[in-house]
Order: structure tokens, then C-alpha cells, then sequence
């Protein structure tokens, strides 16, 4: 095996490379979670939890503002969106983060930078598939029963862990350089829960802004979501569907060009 | 066999340096925006290009030199010289500027014990973890297992949080997972600074062993009698370029030998010895000395106030930073009790030097009302050969260690 480096040379074997260091990424991701587990009392039940209260926060304030919808019941159309949403925003958030927490690897040891975003995507799915079971459980008690719609689910995981990966990147190679994106992040995401259709359905949007409101490419997943698992019960738009998917690539191809683009200098700036 | 594992050619490394009065690191967003909103204005009037705002800092600058295999490389130079960004450099954790750089196998780097490892996570957690960053396969790691155990000592607390961990167990738990990867090009960055001497001597025998494995390392350290008890070849670096190149020995001696100007004086002040202890004189005679010679020293010391020097000892070094010799001078009067405004002078002689030549630093260890205090580098030795025996050339002061003992040889036949 020969290495050659050069200026502008850390392009040529990076996507090999990325497939060589694979396991470092299912290593860190393993690390993220086993740390954040460790001295904690009870342990996973904290991935379970957080999601319950949001979904009984929620589920209150749709009681008090009247917005019960009646086809459905009201847990299970709101756990439809939590879910999803909080995979999406643990994942950005982390994903954002990961570079900086990350400085010692970063400046002391050699690896395709991306494993470290990715990394953080796979723990949030990790958490994400753990409160599946709440949703399962859920779902059991108040009767709903999923039809052959679910099969597309991992298609909607798939498109949100993309869309996540795609921002996290973005912001993860802005943030070696403006460490203001540490206080953009996590701020964005607390907007981004009030602006997509978590605590709400799609449905009860003014028609007048339906357009504007799909360029939210979180619509697209959520109302995903809420159809697969409601077996329908809830519409999905193929406009906003098709828009949902078009902003998730724009954002994939735009964060992998300016991590690329950057990454050559982390070592030097973080 | 001395095929080119490494080859390097006219590398160079270009930092930016922003000129600012800050001195802050990074940049922020908002300084930024107001910059690219002010450029049309700027434009407009002409004033600046924008372009000076950076200071260009070489690291690195037009080095090159080859390495063949199983060649253990030392890269010493004063802190700065750039030997880190070579490294840096080597390991892909940076890209060069300028320049080009052939490695033929597989790279491992240690820059830094237990890069990645968590305190969080056990001794077995993080053997796994810190092997993956390093760049091992799962089942690697797991086939030396027991191996880096072993050479760890850490068995019986496998399954502790490393964060509850001596330092010397993590010391020497990180170190155990670099020295059982394989790579082609071992590459070494002062890692045997820390930990005790045995783990070191341990540490130093594994990378033997590694490069008697056909392996190569590169290895920096300031440290230049571990560089030179390892290496074979040397490379020396001065701001940023290629100052020498050649065999260990050759280079670490003119390295050090660049250090400093021989000089018996003090600089003008008196030099505070102890708190309340001003040291006047410190002369050594004659310097330079021939080895074997009588040399005789002068010490005067002035108390601020009332004081009592209870230790006072002379201290020689080698150019290896190696202590050659102590000099105890309690038998001579200690301890002394003197009132403010006295003076106390030592003079004597050493008897015989019988140093081999080169550079020796003359300092001394004081204790004085309680306060210890070593002055290492008061004074530059120069030790000269004596005449060599009729027609032999003795061999270069490098190999001749740091003594030179008299001898008494009665050749004799049957």
C-alpha cells in the first residue's frame, strides 16, 4: 500500500477510506452511548422518558386549546411526531456538536472526519429505536393497529437520519470556524418544534399557508410518519412529500460538499 | 536492506496567522458579516485590500530526506522547530503546503498517550476503543488482548473506569495499545516523557523491538539520551527547515553543540540563589580545561538577611543532560549561619576532571533556611582531550561515554 500526501491530496482515497474506518464509527457511537448511560440510575428508561413527558405535555395542551381531532386518538397522532422530531433533533444537535467535542481525536489522530457526525446520528438512532417500544406499547392499548403502510416507515427513519446527517454536517464544519453555531444550534432546534407539525396536524394549517409551511422538509417526514403508522388515517400530500425529499437531498449534497470543502483544515483551526 | 520506506521532498507547511490585537482564536460570525458588509465601503474608497489582514507563518519549509526501512529516526530541535507539524503532517492529520511526501506501508501515529480514551469507560472498554482510533481492527485488538494486558499490568482492574486509574496504570495502558499495532511506519511524539523509569525502559525496549521488526519509527523527543540510545539517524530541525541530517550521533552532538556560547560569568546582577541568598561569583578555572586536569572553582554567596545554608553541592551535567557528578561541599563548614549582609565564599579544586570532551553545564543544589533550590546551567564546561598516545587517533568523544579513566596495561605473551 502506498500513501502519497500531498496538497489537495486527502480527496483521493476518501471515500475508501470512509469504508476502511467504518468500525471506528460504530466504536464511537457505542462510546457516546455507554458513557451517557454510565452512573445514571435507571439507565435507557431516560430515552423512554423524555419523549412521555413531551407527549404529555402536548397531548394537555391540545385539551385545553380544543384541538382533539377525533379519528385518531390523541396519544398516538402525537407520539407519531415526537418520535421522529426528537430522533431529527438529537441527531443535528449532536451531530452539530460532534467536531468540537471531539478536538483530541480531531487534532491527534488520522480518520475521514465524517465518521464523527455520523457517529452521532447512529446514537440518536440507537435512541430512537428504543422508544419505538413506547410507541408499540402505545399503540397496543389504545387498539390502533398499523396496516401494510408501515412498511414505508423506514423509509421516512431513513429520510430524517439523511436530512440530520446532511444539516449536521454543514453546521458541524461551520462551527470549527465560527463557534457561534453553538449557541445557532440549539436555538434553531427549539424553533424547529414549534414551526412543524408535532404538537398539531398538517390538516389544521390555514390552507393559505400550506405552501410556504412545506418548504419545512420536516412536514413531509412527520406527516410520513403519522400515515404509515396510522395505516392512513392521516392524508399525505405528494406535493409536500416531493418537496420534504428535494430540500433532504439539497441539504445531503450541500453539507457533505462544505464539510469536504473544509475538512482539510479542521486539524488546524478547531 | 535500505529500500526508501519515506520519502520526503520539499515539504512545506503554511500557517496564517491573523493580525490581530486580540489574540483571539477564532473567528466569529459577527466579525465576519462586518467585514464582508464593510468591503464594498472599503472598495469604494480604496483604502484596503482586505489581503493583509493575514501573517504568513512557515512551519515547515522546503525539507526534504528519505527514510529506509528499519531505520529508527530521531527528529530533535529546539520547541518551534517544527517537528510536530512533520509529524503532523506524516500522520495525514494535516495537509503540507508545498511539497510531497511517499510513504510506503501502513501509518500509525501516537502523537499523544490515550488520545480518545473516556474516563468514563473501563481499562477493557477503552483498549477496544483507543485500538479502533489508532486504527486497528476489532479482531486485532482482540487477538492481542491479553498481550496489551500484560504489558499494561493493569489485569485486575480490567473492568475499572479508567477515570479511577493511577496515572502510571493509564500511562501505561495507553501506551500498551500503540505498541501492539503493526504498522510499516511508527510515528512518535514524546510519549516517554511521562511515566516512572521502569515503564520507560520497558517502553524504549518495546520500540527496540518493534524496529528490529523491519519496522520504521520516527520518533521526536527533547529528551536526547533516549534519541540516541534508540535511534539510529537523526534529524535536526531549525525554524522550520533542514538544519542536519545523518547518523545519531553526529547530529544530537551538533545540535547540542549549537545550544550556547561557553561562558564562566555571571550576567551583571547578582543571581538570587535562595530567597534571601544573592549569589556573587561563580567562576570555574581554568575552562577550557584539559581532561584529567585540576580545575578549581570559586562560589561566593551574599546574605539579604539572616540565613543558614545548611546544603550546598556542586552539580556537572553532560551535553546528554545526563548528571555526571555531585559534589557535596557539607562536609566543608555546613551548615553556616550568616547574618544579614555577609558573605560566604567557597574556594577549592577537583582534584582530577577526567571527563571525556565535549560541553559540560556546572551548576549547583543549595539549601538555605529551608528553601531547596538546584542552579543547573550556571556555568559551560569545556572539556578538551588529552594528547592523544603516540600514533594512535582515539576514537570520536561520542563514543567514549563520559569518563576517562586512566589505564595501566602490562601487555604480556604466553
Amino acid at each position: 500500500m502506498k500513501i502519497v500526501i500531498e496538497p489537495g491530496r486527502a480527496a483521493a482515497h476518501y471515500w475508501r477510506d470512509l469504508w476502511r474506518y467504518r468500525e471506528l464509527m460504530s466504536f464511537l457511537a457505542w462510546r457516546d452511548i455507554t458513557v451517557r448511560y454510565k452512573q445514571t440510575a435507571i439507565g435507557v428508561a431516560w430515552a423512554i422518558i423524555r419523549p412521555a413527558l413531551t407527549l404529555l405535555v402536548f397531548v394537555a395542551f391540545r385539551r385545553m386549546a380544543g384541538l382533539t381531532a377525533g379519528a385518531v386518538p390523541d396519544v398516538i397522532l402525537v407520539l407519531a411526531a415526537v418520535l421522529p422530531w426528537q430522533f431529527f433533533s438529537t441527531a443535528l444537535s449532536e451531530s452539530a456538536a460532534s467536531l468540537i467535542s471531539n478536538t483530541g481525536l480531531i487534532s491527534k489522530v488520522y480518520f475521514p472526519r465524517m465518521i464523527v457526525p455520523a457517529s452521532a446520528v447512529v446514537t440518536a438512532f440507537v435512541d430512537f429505536v428504543v422508544t419505538l417500544a413506547l410507541l408499540a406499547v402505545l399503540m397496543a392499548w389504545y387498539g390502533v393497529t398499523p396496516d401494510v403502510r408501515l412498511w414505508a416507515l423506514p423509509l421516512f427513519v431513513l429520510q430524517a437520519g439523511a436530512l440530520a446527517f446532511g444539516l449536521g454536517l454543514g453546521l458541524a464544519a461551520l462551527s470549527v470556524t465560527f463557534r457561534d453555531f453553538r449557541y445557532v444550534v440549539p436555538f434553531a432546534v427549539q424553533l424547529g418544534l414549534f414551526v412543524s407539525p408535532v404538537a398539531f396536524a398538517t390538516s389544521q394549517v390555514p390552507a393559505a399557508w400550506r405552501t410556504i409551511y412545506s418548504l419545512n422538509p420536516l412536514v413531509g417526514i412527520i406527516d410520513g410518519f403519522r400515515w404509515s403508522i396510522l395505516g392512513g388515517r392521516v392524508p399525505i400530500d405528494a406535493a409536500v412529500m416531493a418537496m420534504s425529499v428535494a430540500v433532504t437531498l439539497v441539504a445531503l449534497v450541500a453539507g457533505t460538499w462544505y464539510f469536504r470543502r473544509t475538512e482539510r483544515g479542521f486539524a488546524d483551526a478547531i | 536492506m535500505s529500500d526508501t520506506v519515506v520519502s520526503i521532498e520539499g515539504l512545506g507547511k503554511r500557517y496564517r496567522v491573523r493580525r490581530s490585537q486580540s489574540g483571539d482564536r477564532y473567528q466569529t460570525l459577527r466579525d465576519t458579516l462586518a467585514h464582508a458588509a464593510s468591503a464594498p465601503l472599503r472598495w469604494l474608497s480604496g483604502t484596503s485590500s482586505g489581503a493583509a489582514v493575514f501573517d504568513d507563518f512557515w512551519a515547515l519549509r522546503d525539507v526534504s530526506f528519505g527514510i529506509s526501512r528499519g531505520d529508527v529516526i530521531g527528529i530533535v530541535g529546539r520547541n518551534g522547530a517544527g517537528k510536530s507539524t512533520l509529524l503532523k503532517i506524516l500522520s495525514r492529520i494535516t495537509e503540507p503546503t508545498t511539497g510531497r511526501v511517499t510513504i510506503d506501508g501502513r501509518v500509525a501515529s501516537l502523537l499523544e498517550v490515550g488520545t480518545g480514551f473516556h474516563p468514563e469507560l473501563t481499562g477493557r472498554e477503552n483498549i477496544f476503543l483507543n485500538a479502533a482510533i489508532l486504527g486497528m481492527t476489532r479482531a486485532e485488538t482482540t487477538r492481542k488482548f491479553d498481550e496489551i494486558v500484560a504489558f499494561a499490568e493493569v489485569a485486575p482492574f480490567l473492568d475499572t473506569p479508567v477515570k479511577r486509574y493511577s496515572s502510571g496504570m493509564y500511562v501505561r495502558l495507553a501506551f500498551a495499545v500503540a505498541a501492539h499495532l503493526e504498522p510499516d511506519v511508527l510515528v512518535v511524539d514524546e510519549v516517554l516523557a511521562v511515566g516512572d523509569a521502569s515503564f520507560q525502559k520497558k517502553s524504549l525496549g518495546k520500540m527496540h523491538e518493534v524496529s528490529r521488526g523491519g519496522r520504521t519509527v520516527l520518533f521526536v523527543s527533547h529528551n536526547m539520551a533516549a534519541v540516541q540510545a534508540l535511534c539510529t539517524r537523526a534529524v535536526w530541525l531549525d525554524q522550520g527547515t533542514l538544519a542536519r541530517e545523518g547518523p545519531v550521533s553526529e547530529v544530537v552532538n551538533a545540535y547540542l553543540r549549537s545550544g550556547e556560547q561557553p561562558t564562566t560569568a555571571l550576567p551583571g546582577q547578582p543571581l538570587r540563589a535562595a530567597p534571601s541568598l544573592d549569589l556573587l561569583r561563580f567562576d570555574l578555572s581554568p575552562n577550557p580545561l584539559t581532561s584529567g586536569g585540576r580545575l578549581n572553582f570559586d562560589l561566593a554567596f551574599r546574605a539579604r538577611e539572616a540565613t543558614t545554608i545548611s546544603e550546598l553541592a556542586l552539580l556537572i551535567y553532560s551535553p546528554l543532560e545526563v548528571r555526571v557528578a555531585i559534589l557535596d561541599l557539607r562536609p566543608f563548614g555546613c551548615p553556616i549561619a550568616l547574618a544579614a549582609g555577609d558573605t560566604q565564599s567557597f574556594r577549592g579544586a577537583f582534584k582530577s576532571v577526567p571527563l571525556v570532551d565535549g560541553e559540560y553545564h556546572v551548576g549547583f543544589g543549595l539549601r538555605a533556611s529551608g528553601h531547596a533550590a538546584d542552579h543547573l546551567r550556571l556555568a559551560v564546561l569545556r572539556v578538551l582531550g588529552p594528547p592523544p598516545s603516540a600514533g594512535i587517533v582515539p576514537y570520536a568523544p561520542e563514543y567514549r561515554g563520559v569518563v576517562e579513566m586512566e589505564l595501566e596495561v602490562s601487555p604480556a605473551h604466553g
